[in-house]
């Protein structure tokens, strides 16, 4: 102890320090200040960035979702439209068959009433005509026979012999 | 890559030098047959371990017998009845008297005595020089390396400040090695020790400290013969901040502690007995804190520098083949382990200034901080 207070040097003490004192004031003030300064905004830099890169991300994730949510959508309502529109065709052709066959079956029947009163009609002409024609040959016919009296009177004979048979 | 070379070469050329200088001083014993090699030796030790008048890098003799020193003398400022200011040269290293104003002043054993005019030194029964001391206020080698890395510490530090400016926050060069460096001392040393609120106001004190102790310990490694750190005054005066910067910066809640620490855990009539003892010892570690702080970092550096220098010197009292080159091992592997220590000492007093700091500025939670003391001793 006695070689340590031997030891001391006041003069030492006191230049350390007003020295250090002067250091510290001059390094608090154009080194510290500064460098704690600059290492606490990049700091803070990289806390702000890590921050907005989470943020993008989630934001990005929620983006993600919706899409996919958009597109589940899209595809069930193509998958509706698509029924439905096969729903549509296939009552649509229904239809039309049920209508053609309906139409069809009138235009038949239609036909089928104008063939009979045609035929009908053709048939009472052709009688007629066969009627006319009928009588015409008769008419020839008698005529022709009738053309001497011979012959005429063989007819009422032939007639006569006919009705005895009768 | 030349760089270094070059001052590698120049370092040991200066380290051959001084320790030629210590063979020189062995020539010398034949003029003083009563002192022998290893008296030299502890002198010499002795004398490096003080702080010194004279900047001298080494000496030799001459072969005329002359000792040569080679360096610069410094300043001498006394306060003797006045002010006297004059240069070191005039003790020509304590061979001659100097003589300033009609008065004698003797250098011995690096202290400044008044003397007569035939420079008579009278001593105690102890062997204790008696005559009166003027009040030395010289710029001593040890406050030129104050100056020097003082000077290196603004150099290194404003510029890695400016660094982030020129460089959009990035540091360059030596501010590369420097910056984890002071966000270690920021992120290991401070926050957990003094707490995330308030470890802001300490960190330059931290700072300043951490680096003036390190470079200074690390230029006592150098062949230069500087003993900064390893000297009771330097050691005072850093240990007296932490003391005063810990008891300004007080909470109330550590001033209770002081002189309440059990707190309202008992009644005060059984708290009486107790504290008779317990608050001066609590008073006592105010200033035990601080005092083994200047004791733990002065004695290291003195131990390590004798080691070191007791090795170099057994180089020159073995003078075989087999002691000389084990003790240069040896001195090498202390040499290696004193980086280690420079470095250590230098953090151990900033961590202990942060936790002093920590106990005095803290706020709440008594019962938690003591645990971390306990933790901690």
């Amino acid at each position: 102890m006695e070689k340590l207070i031997n030891e001391f040097s006041i003069g030492l003490f006191f230049w350390q320090t007003l020295l250090f004192g002067l250091l510290l004031f001059l390094l608090w003030k154009f080194a510290w200040k500064p460098i704690l300064n600059a290492v606490n905004d990049r700091e803070d830099g990289i806390k702000d960035a890590l921050a907005a890169a989470e943020n993008a991300k989630k934001e990005m994730q929620n983006v993600t979702a919706d899409s996919e949510k958009l597109l589940k959508e899209a595809r069930a309502e193509r998958e509706s439209l698509l029924k439905e529109a096969r729903g549509i065709k296939d009552k649509l052709i229904a239809e039309s068959k049920e209508q053609a066959k309906v139409e069809g079956d009138k235009m038949i029947k239609q036909a089928q009433a104008t063939i009979e009163s045609e035929k009908k009609a053709a048939v009472a002409d052709i009688k007629n005509q066969v009627a006319e024609l009928s009588v015409d040959i008769a008419e020839k016919v008698i005529k022709e026979q009738l053309s001497n009296k011979d012959k005429q009177l063989k007819l009422v004979d032939d007639m006569l012999g006919d009705i005895k048979l009768n | 890559m030349r760089k270094p070379f070059l001052l590698k070469i120049l370092l040991a050329a200066v380290l051959l030098l001084s320790n030629s200088s210590f063979a020189n001083v062995k020539e010398d014993t034949s003029d003083e047959p009563k002192k022998d090699l290893k008296t030299e030796i502890k002198e010499y030790i002795n004398h490096h371990l003080q702080d010194s008048h004279d900047f001298s890098l080494f000496s030799y003799t001459n072969d005329t017998g002359e000792h040569v020193y080679i360096g610069s003398s410094l300043p001498v400022i006394l306060w003797d009845n006045g002010l006297k200011v004059f240069s070191s040269s005039k003790f020509h290293h304590g061979e001659t008297l100097a003589e300033v104003d009609g008065n004698y002043y003797k250098l011995y054993h690096s202290k400044i005595y008044k003397t007569n005019a035939e420079g008579a030194i009278n001593y105690d029964e102890d062997h204790h020089p008696t005559n009166t001391k003027p009040i030395d206020f010289s710029i001593t080698k040890n406050v030129v390396m104050i100056i020097v890395t003082g000077l290196l510490m603004l150099w290194l530090f404003t510029s890695l400040a400016r660094s982030y400016t020129k460089n959009n926050g990035v540091p360059t060069g030596m501010g590369r090695f420097f910056e984890p460096i002071v966000l270690y001392i920021r992120d290991d040393i401070a926050r957990p020790n003094i707490g995330e609120k308030r470890y802001r106001k300490y960190m330059p004190f931290l700072l300043t400290i951490f680096f003036f102790i390190w470079f200074l310990n690390m230029f006592g490694l150098t062949p230069l013969g500087i003993n900064v750190t390893g000297n009771i005054a330097i050691t005072f005066s850093l240990a007296i901040m932490t003391f005063f910067i810990t008891n300004l910066t007080g909470t109330k809640d550590y001033w209770m502690h002081q002189f309440n620490p059990l707190g309202d855990s008992m009644p005060w009539y059984a708290k009486i007995p107790l504290y008779i003892i317990l608050v001066p010892i609590e008073m006592l570690g105010l200033f035990i804190k601080p005092f083994s702080l200047l004791i733990r970092l002065y004695a290291n550096m003195q131990a390590g520098h004798i080691v070191l220098m007791s090795l170099i010197g057994l180089m020159f009292i073995f003078k075989s083949w087999l002691g000389s080159p084990l003790s240069f091992a040896l001195a090498f592997a202390i040499s290696l382990i004193e980086i280690l220590v420079a470095l250590l000492q230098a953090y151990i007093f900033t961590m202990l200034s942060a936790l002093y700091f920590g106990f005095a500025s803290e706020e709440h939670e008594h019962e938690h901080e003591e645990d971390a003391e306990l933790a901690h001793s």
